[in-house]
């Protein structure tokens, strides 16, 4: 169906439902990359105010990606939930957005089911950042494992103690570092450097003796894909969570070598070993604006568009924690502080309505054109639009992935700005641990008790 | 309670950690430290191969993308070999080595010669210029190569602006996923040694070829080697 939208006296046709979405998109240069971005600005505001008239009910009998030809679409369509979808049933996209923005926290939960990836990508579109964080402040996701994530008033974070060659001693090294500056209530997460499952089962083995000498409440995970994770499980390797990266549409996933199916399998495998003591959420999944476009699997469709259906993927299999990576793809996609900022506020809005435990990595990469200054801004627009976690790598500076993400001094910042706590059962051990300012390494926590000595 | 000393977890890691704290913040000397290694890495990202020096008999070819602003924004003209350039290459049924800039010059410049000694192979090899990885497809693909083994300069971070990657492609033509080749990343000083990744190297092409496939089909579970010595 074509969509016709006059502006300034010059009459705009947007062809179909993906290129209206695409059209009505804020700059960002992935989008021109892919050929679908607006020509002018007058192009891109006669799309956003046809994509307002649009009913919410249409994107139910238009998909972006046909239904035959991709996974992704029909598990949207076949998951859809008319109940849920009933008291906005009535709206159009300008109309969804004036409700979000007056609805109370409350009215969000049950409509959850009711919304697709596609009509929260279209209202996020024609939100300023304000928007973007008011309706996100108002969403509450709670998951839990060992210890719970995402109550009101809280800020959790990730330690991500990488390390170029994976040497067990510098992981651990850094673990201690961010533990003593209160990061790891999220997850204590390893991106491994190689994929060998040796290697990775080597990792796991040493996070979780770090885990149970301290008695911590919290998860390890080490970032493998999912095929080497089951192997490691197969193996016997201690494993909390099971990681995967996603995206948007069937062509994507299949270039990350993932089908649902396997995702199930992973799921199903970590389940049995019923390792969570207060929850059973196992899953960890990371996202990014631009995936598909660099996977040549996009369809014709907007980046943010297809980054927000990965979350319909990452939904169906009832995730611990979700993160776009924002910065990290680079910027032939977000090509500086100004795109970044607006992308990561996107996805964490359009993850939290639907419903999932939303971080992001406030993060670049050093070919984009942005820096500390550009994360700052990012990182306190998103604490104060209630994101669930933050990664916290030591010094921000991730030495075996190269770029640059928040650090434990920023999430404690983030923290004492915000007057935001950690998970409950993280804040209590760091309590009983002895751990304050950062400036001292109580008795009980010596180098030494985890083989740093 | 003991202080944290400077050093006492900075010996096991080059990861910024022990740097004490102004508030929740960062002190002045590691808040400027970050700032000139930034600087640093971004002008890393604007340095460019110099072919001759290397020191390599081999043909010098060049994507699509013209110069490095258009390869920083179009990574599709990045992976496709410039068609004055593919009459110059020649053909080869076994494997080839492209040694290509990537994201940053710096490492493939003062390394390529040396990693490929420590490879040991009689490979034919191409240098390539404004080149993703999946150049090499094109490339190993029109010179009738069975693998390609793509030396690329990694994105530059702040504490390591000369790192190298090896991608390893079994059967490669253009349209070969990321999800089809397996990666050794990290190669410099002070990460994955030269022998360290030619014997991975190797122990992966053994699977790939016995495979007939690389990429998450072919499991890296060669045993760790022991990484925890001084």
């Amino acid at each position: 169906m074509a969509f016709r939208q006059s502006v300034a006296g010059t009459t705009h046709v947007f062809q179909d439902l993906r290129t209206l979405l695409a059209r009505a998109t804020p700059f960002r240069s992935g989008d021109a990359l892919a050929g679908v971005a607006a020509q002018s600005g007058a192009e891109r505001v006669a799309a956003q105010r046809a994509l307002a008239d649009l009913p919410l009910k249409h994107f139910l009998n238009e998909a972006v990606i046909p239904y035959e030809a991709d996974d992704v679409t029909r598990l949207i369509m076949d998951g859809h939930d008319p109940n849920a979808f009933a008291p906005i049933a009535h709206l159009t996209v300008g109309g969804f957005r004036d409700w979000l923005l007056a609805a109370p926290p409350e009215a969000l939960p049950p409509i959850r089911r009711g919304i697709t990836p596609e009509m929260a990508a279209a209202v996020s579109k024609i939100m300023r950042v304000s928007d973007l964080v008011a309706v996100a402040a108002k969403c509450r996701v709670v998951t839990r494992f060992r210890n719970t994530i995402g109550l009101a008033g809280t800020l959790s974070i990730r330690l991500q103690p990488n390390d170029p060659t994976d040497d067990a001693r510098g992981v651990a090294a850094a673990v201690l570092d961010g533990l003593l500056l209160g990061a790891g209530d999220a997850v204590i997460g390893v991106n491994p450097a190689t994929d060998n499952v040796a290697q990775v089962m080597t990792l796991l083995e040493m996070l979780d003796g770090v885990r149970t000498r301290f008695d911590i409440p919290t998860q390890s995970c080490v970032l493998c894909h999912v095929t080497t994770a089951l192997l490691a499980m197969e193996r016997g390797a201690p494993t909390d969570l099971v990681f995967q990266s996603i995206g948007g549409t069937q062509g994507v996933n299949e270039s990350f070598g993932v089908t649902m199916a396997l995702l199930a399998e992973a799921q199903s495998a970590a389940l049995a070993l019923q390792r969570g003591t207060v929850g059973q959420n196992v899953m960890y999944f990371e996202t990014g604006q631009g995936s598909a476009l660099s996977a040549d699997a996009h369809h014709g469709v907007d980046q943010q568009t297809i980054e927000a259906r990965a979350y319909a993927v990452a939904r169906a299999f009832d995730p611990l924690l979700v993160n776009s990576v924002v910065g990290f793809i680079g910027p032939e996609y977000l090509f500086d502080g100004k795109q970044i900022a607006r992308a990561g506020l996107e996805d964490h809005f359009c993850g939290k309505l639907l419903g999932l435990p939303m971080g992001v990595d406030v993060c670049y990469t050093n070919h984009a054109e942005a820096d500390q200054d550009d994360m700052d801004a990012l990182l306190i627009n998103l604490a104060v639009a209630g994101v669930t976690y933050i990664m916290g790598v030591p010094g921000a500076d991730d030495v075996m992935l190269a770029y640059q993400s928040t650090s434990f001094h920023d999430g404690l910042t983030a923290r004492a700005l915000l007057g935001k706590t950690p998970a409950p059962e993280f804040a209590a051990w760091l309590e009983r641990m002895g751990i304050g300012d950062g400036a001292q390494i109580p008795a009980r926590m010596a180098p030494a008790l985890i083989g740093l000595s | 309670m003991t202080l944290i000393p400077a050093n006492s977890l900075r010996r096991f890691t080059t990861a910024r950690v022990g740097l004490g704290r102004a508030g929740t913040s960062l002190p002045t000397a590691a808040h400027l430290d970050f700032q000139e290694a930034h600087a640093a890495a971004r002008d890393a990202v604007w340095s460019a191969l110099d072919p001759v020096a290397l020191g390599l008999e081999a043909p010098v070819v060049q994507s699509e993308a013209r110069d490095r602003r258009e390869y920083l924004l179009r990574p599709d003209l990045g992976r496709r070999l410039r068609e004055a350039d593919r009459a110059r290459l020649p053909r080869t049924g076994g494997v080839v080595v492209v040694v290509a800039d990537g994201l940053c010059a710096t490492g493939v410049q003062s390394q390529a010669a040396a990693l490929l000694r420590a490879l040991g192979a009689d490979w034919p090899v191409v240098v390539a210029l404004q080149a993703r990885v999946a150049l090499g497809d094109d490339i190993a693909h029109a010179m009738g190569a069975a693998a390609v083994v793509v030396m690329i300069g990694e994105r530059p971070g702040l504490s390591a602006q000369d790192s190298v990657g090896l991608y390893l492609t079994w059967a490669p033509r253009p349209g070969r996923t990321d999800a089809e080749r397996n990666c050794i990343s990290n190669i410099r000083p002070g990460g994955l040694s030269h022998a360290d990744a030619a014997a991975k190297l190797h122990w992966l092409l053994r699977g790939a070829r016995a495979l007939g496939a690389s990429g998450v089909a072919l499991k890296d579970d060669m045993p760790a080697q022991n990484r925890l010595a001084p």
